[in-house]
C-alpha cells in the first residue's frame, strides 16, 4: 500500500498539523512516511500544502506532481491541484469559498462542508481534523486509535486537553462527507 | 656565549637579579628594534608564571606584526584570521572553563576587520582576556592607516595625514567596549618607560585574575609605538607617542571590577 | 536499542549531534535550517550532556569559534544555508590549512545571491571543489533521507577526527524541512577533557611542562615548508579517495540506462526510475553518497555497461563534470536541471530521459 496525499488550503487552516498527524499516525502502525511541507514566506497567510505519503515500502520522492488523494480548502489550491490528482484518484474539498467547483470525470469527488459545520458547533480550531475524519472515511489507511496516538505524539503536552475535542470533529467529519461524483 | 660576558665570574646564582622566563622561547623575535611588542610579551608571560597557569593557558595570535607571537611565547596556542581571535577564545573558553584563555591582538585586527567579534565578545561576557597592542598603524604591511591612526597623522594610505572629513575619526574601541555590561575590567596602559612596564604587569595580572572570577571580559590595551610605521628613531617615537597618542588614548583604568571610572560616566 | 522518532531533517541533526557526544554547536539563524539552533536551544542539552551550544553574531563568527572549538581537540559542529556557507569559506580554508576536525551542515538553498529559501544544490562546486582560497577538499556528505541525515552526524565526526579535516553534510532545503521516520542510536557520552587531550596530542589545550607547547596555524612563511603541508595534505586526500567513497546502486543488474544524482534529486530519480521501469525502460540509478570523494571507479565501470547516463540535479550541471570525467566520452551523458530552488518532477526526469538519452 502507498498513498500519496496532497493537502493544500490557506496557512492557518493547520494543513500541515494535519498532514503531521497522519504522519505521526503511519509511524505509530509501523508504515514508511514522508510529511513534506511548502515552506516560506507564503506559509504566513499565503496558500499552504504538505504531501504526505503513507506506504508500507521504502518511499522514493517525498516530492511528486501526480497525488492518490488531493485534499483542498480553498479555491487557490483547487486550481493547482485539480488537474494533479491522478485518474481514478479522490479529491476531497471543501465549499466554503470554493466559486469555481472541481470538474474532472476521471476522478472521485467529494465534499466536506467542515468549515461552516465547525463554525457552527464552535469547533473552529478542529476544522482541519473533521476534514481528516472525511478523508478517513473514504480511505481507513490509518487506524482511529492510532489517531489518537498520533495526536499524543504531534501536540504539546499544553494542549492535549484539546485531544477529546479532535477526536469529536474526526468523528463529526466521517458522517459530513458528501460525494459530488463518484465513478 | 660564556667567555663574550665580561665577567664570568659574577654569574653566580647568589649573584641573580633577573633571569628571563622559560615561558619566552629562546630565540630572536621577529619585531623591528624599540618596538613595544617585546616587552609585552615578556610582561605576558611572567604574569603567567608567576600566577602558575601557563599550563592552563591558550592563547590566541592575530594577523598583524604579533601572527608569529606562538613562536615566542612557549605556551599552547592558535593563530587566528584577521580579526577573529575573540570568536576562538569565545569557543575555546566555554569548552574548556578550565583555562584560562586570552587574545593578543593589533589595532588592525581588533578595531577594524574584528570590530563585531571584538564587541560582540565583550556583550555576551565572556571570560577571556584581551590584550590589545594599539600604535595607530597596520605595521606588518608596511604603514597603512589603522582605525585607531589619530586625526592628522601620516601613514602610507594616509600620505598627506589622516583626513577625518574624508577617512573619518580614530575609533577609541576600549571606552566603547568599556560602556558594554560584559566587560569587567578595562584599562589602558603603555610600556615605554619601567614604571609604565610595571604597571602594565599589574594590569596583566589583574586581567588574568578576572578569569577567576568568571564576571566578563578583561581587556587590557596598550598604547605602543611603531617607530618603523611612524618612520621615527624609538626614542622619537616614545617621545612623539607621550606627546600625540596620550592625549587622545589617556592612559589608566577605565572600569574596574565591572564600574566605569568616575569621569566616563 | 536507538529510538524511534517523526523528525525534520534539521531537527534528526541536531538530535543525532547530542546523541553524538558533540561538545558545541555554533551557529547563526538563515532559512531553511535554523531549526537546528532552535532545536538544540529549545533541548538545552547544556543542562544535561555538557554540549555548549551558542548564536554567534554571524556566520564569520560561527565558523571562527569552531576553528577555535576544533583546535581544542572539541568536538564541534555548525549549520548554516547557501549565503551562510559562502561567509564561512575563508574559516573552512583556515582549518583544512591547520587541519582540524569539524562538521559543517549545509542546507543549500538557491543562489546566487541572496537568492531564494526554496532547495537547491547549486553549491555542488563550492562544497567539493575547495570553496575558500589554497588547494584543500573537505569530505562531503550527502544526504537523501532525514534518516541519513541524522547518521551521517556520526560518521561525519568520525571522519573528520580520523583524517583531522573539515566535513560537510551538503543537503538542501527539502530535506531539512521534511519530516520522516528515523531511528536515533543511543547517546555516546561526551569525552572528558582528559581523553580529549590523550585522543588528540595535536591539539591546543594548555601546554604540560612535559611536551613542547602546540602551535595551530595555517601560516608558513617559507614556501618549502608550505609546499610540504600541501604535500601532506594531497597525501591525505588520496588516502580518503582511496578508503572513504560511499554510493548507492539501485536496479543497476539489468539496467541500460542509468540515472545519476544524489541527495533529493536521487529521490526524484528513484519514483522516476519506478514510473520508466513501468513503461518497460530498464533504469537504474547511481547516487553518490560522498561527493568528495567521488566514486570515480565505481561510476566508471558500471558505465561500460549502460548506453548512456543522465544526471540530473537542481543546478545547471555541476556533478556532470566528475561524472564525464569518470566515465569518459563513449556514452551519452546528458544534464537535465532545475534551478533557483525549483524541483524537478519525476514525471520531467522521464521526460528528459526519453527525449534525450534513449531517443537521441
Amino acid at each position: 500500500m502507498t498513498e500519496e496525499i496532497i493537502i493544500a488550503g490557506f496557512g492557518g487552516q493547520g494543513v500541515l498539523s494535519m498532514g503531521k498527524i497522519l504522519a505521526y499516525s503511519g509511524v505509530i502502525q509501523n508504515q514508511e512516511v514522508s510529511w513534506m511541507p511548502s515552506y516560506g514566506p507564503e506559509m504566513r497567510g499565503g496558500t499552504a500544502n504538505v504531501t504526505v505519503i503513507v506506504s508500507d515500502e521504502r518511499i522514493s520522492s517525498p516530492i511528486l506532481n501526480k497525488y492518490d488523494t488531493a485534499i483542498i480548502l480553498n479555491q487557490q489550491s483547487l486550481d493547482k491541484f485539480e488537474n494533479a490528482v491522478k485518474p481514478g484518484g479522490l479529491l476531497i474539498y471543501d465549499p466554503n469559498g470554493i466559486t469555481r467547483h472541481p470538474e474532472r470525470k476521471d476522478i472521485n469527488i467529494y465534499s466536506i462542508a467542515a468549515a461552516d459545520e465547525a463554525g457552527r458547533m464552535g469547533l473552529s480550531k478542529v476544522f482541519n481534523m473533521m476534514v481528516l475524519g472525511g478523508f478517513l472515511k473514504l480511505k481507513p489507511i490509518v487506524k482511529m486509535e492510532n489517531i489518537h496516538k498520533g495526536l499524543e505524539k504531534s501536540l504539546p503536552a499544553r494542549h492535549h486537553k484539546l485531544i477529546p475535542d479532535n477526536e469529536k470533529a474526526v468523528t463529526i467529519g466521517q458522517d459530513l462527507i458528501q460525494p459530488v461524483h463518484v465513478l | 656565549m660564556e667567555e663574550k660576558f665580561a665577567h664570568p665570574e659574577l654569574r653566580t646564582p647568589e649573584n641573580l637579579v633577573y633571569k628571563r622566563t622559560d615561558l619566552l622561547v629562546d630565540c630572536p623575535l621577529s619585531y623591528c628594534p624599540g618596538c613595544g611588542h617585546g616587552v609585552a610579551h615578556r610582561m605576558l608571560m611572567e604574569v603567567l608564571e608567576e600566577k602558575e597557569i601557563a599550563s592552563k593557558t591558550i592563547g590566541i595570535s592575530p594577523v598583524g606584526c604579533s601572527v608569529l607571537a606562538y613562536d615566542f611565547l612557549n605556551i599552547d596556542m592558535l593563530g587566528a584570521a584577521h580579526g577573529r581571535a575573540p570568536a576562538l577564545a569565545t569557543a575555546i573558553k566555554r569548552l574548556w572553563p578550565s583555562r584560562y584563555v586570552f587574545t593578543y591582538q593589533g589595532d588592525g585586527d581588533l578595531a577594524a576587520i574584528g570590530t563585531a567579534e571584538t564587541i560582540h565578545a565583550c556583550n555576551r561576557g565572556e571570560n577571556f582576556t584581551i590584550i590589545f597592542i594599539n600604535n595607530g598603524i597596520y605595521g606588518m604591511t608596511g604603514g597603512q592607516m589603522a582605525p585607531t591612526t589619530l586625526p592628522g597623522m601620516r601613514s602610507s594610505t594616509s600620505p598627506y595625514g589622516r583626513d577625518t572629513d574624508i577617512m573619518g575619526y580614530p575609533l577609541k574601541i576600549t571606552e566603547l567596549i568599556a560602556q558594554l555590561p560584559g566587560t569587567y575590567y578595562v584599562t589602558r596602559q603603555s610600556v615605554h618607560t619601567p614604571a609604565a612596564v610595571r604597571k602594565t604587569k599589574k594590569a596583566l595580572r589583574k586581567a588574568f585574575d578576572c578569569q577567576d572570577l568568571g564576571k566578563g571580559i578583561s581587556f587590557v590595551e596598550i598604547v605602543s609605538n611603531c617607530n618603523s610605521g611612524w618612520k621615527m628613531t624609538p626614542v622619537q617615537s616614545n617621545k612623539w607617542m607621550e606627546e600625540n597618542m596620550f592625549p587622545y588614548y589617556p592612559i589608566g583604568d577605565i572600569k574596574v571590577d565591572g564600574e566605569l571610572i568616575e569621569k566616563l560616566k | 536499542m536507538g529510538e524511534l522518532r517523526l523528525m525534520k531533517g534539521n531537527e534528526a541533526i541536531a538530535e543525532a549531534a547530542i546523541r553524538a557526544g558533540c561538545d558545541g554547536y555554533f551557529g547563526y539563524p538563515i532559512t531553511p535550517q535554523s531549526e537546528v539552533l532552535e532545536y538544540l536551544m529549545a533541548e538545552k542539552p547544556y543542562e544535561t550532556t555538557g554540549m555548549v551550544v551558542l548564536q554567534a553574531e554571524s556566520e564569520v563568527a560561527a565558523i571562527n569559534m569552531l576553528y577555535g572549538g576544533a583546535g581544542t581537540g572539541k568536538m564541534v559542529m555548525t549549520s548554516s544555508s547557501s549565503p551562510g556557507i559562502s561567509l564561512m569559506q575563508e574559516g573552512i580554508s583556515y582549518m583544512a590549512g591547520t587541519q582540524l576536525p569539524a562538521l559543517l551542515v549545509n542546507i543549500v538553498r538557491g543562489g546566487p545571491g541572496l537568492g531564494t529559501i526554496q532547495p537547491s544544490q547549486a553549491d555542488y562546486f563550492q562544497s567539493v571543489k575547495g570553496g575558500g582560497h589554497g588547494d584543500y577538499h573537505i569530505i562531503v556528505y550527502a544526504p537523501a533521507s532525514v534518516q541519513e541525515m541524522a547518521d551521517f552526524v556520526k560518521l561525519g565526526f568520525d571522519a573528520a577526527f580520523k583524517y583531522r579535516t573539515p566535513v560537510m553534510i551538503l543537503s538542501d532545503g527539502a530535506i531539512g524541512q521534511m519530516m520522516e521516520k528515523v531511528y536515533l542510536d543511543d547517546p555516546i557520552p561526551r569525552r572528558g577533557d582528559e581523553e580529549v587531550i590523550t585522543q588528540c596530542p595535536w591539539a591546543s589545550t594548555g601546554r604540560p611542562m612535559t611536551r613542547e607547547h602546540n602551535i595551530l596555524t595555517s601560516l608558513d612563511l617559507d614556501p618549502a615548508g608550505q609546499e610540504r603541508l600541501n604535500l601532506r595534505l594531497q597525501e591525505k586526500y588520496r588516502e580518503i579517495e582511496e578508503k572513504e567513497v560511499k554510493f548507492e546502486m539501485l536496479d543497476c543488474e539489468d539496467a541500460e540506462y542509468l540515472l545519476v544524482a544524489f541527495g533529493l534529486s536521487a529521490r526524484i530519480c528513484q519514483k522516476a526510475m519506478q514510473l520508466a521501469r513501468d513503461k518497460g525502460i530498464k533504469v537504474g540509478l547511481f547516487r553518490p553518497i560522498t561527493l568528495f570523494p567521488f566514486p570515480k571507479k565505481e561510476i566508471r565501470k558500471i558505465g561500460e555497461k549502460v548506453k548512456g547516463m543522465l544526471v540530473v540535479e537542481m543546478n545547471a550541471g555541476q556533478m556532470i563534470e566528475d561524472v564525464q570525467l569518470s566515465v569518459g566520452c563513449n556514452i551519452p551523458i546528458e544534464h537535465y536541471g532545475r534551478f533557483g530552488g525549483i524541483i524537478p518532477t519525476p514525471d520531467e526526469v522521464v521526460r528528459v530521459l526519453e527525449e534525450k538519452i534513449i531517443g537521441g
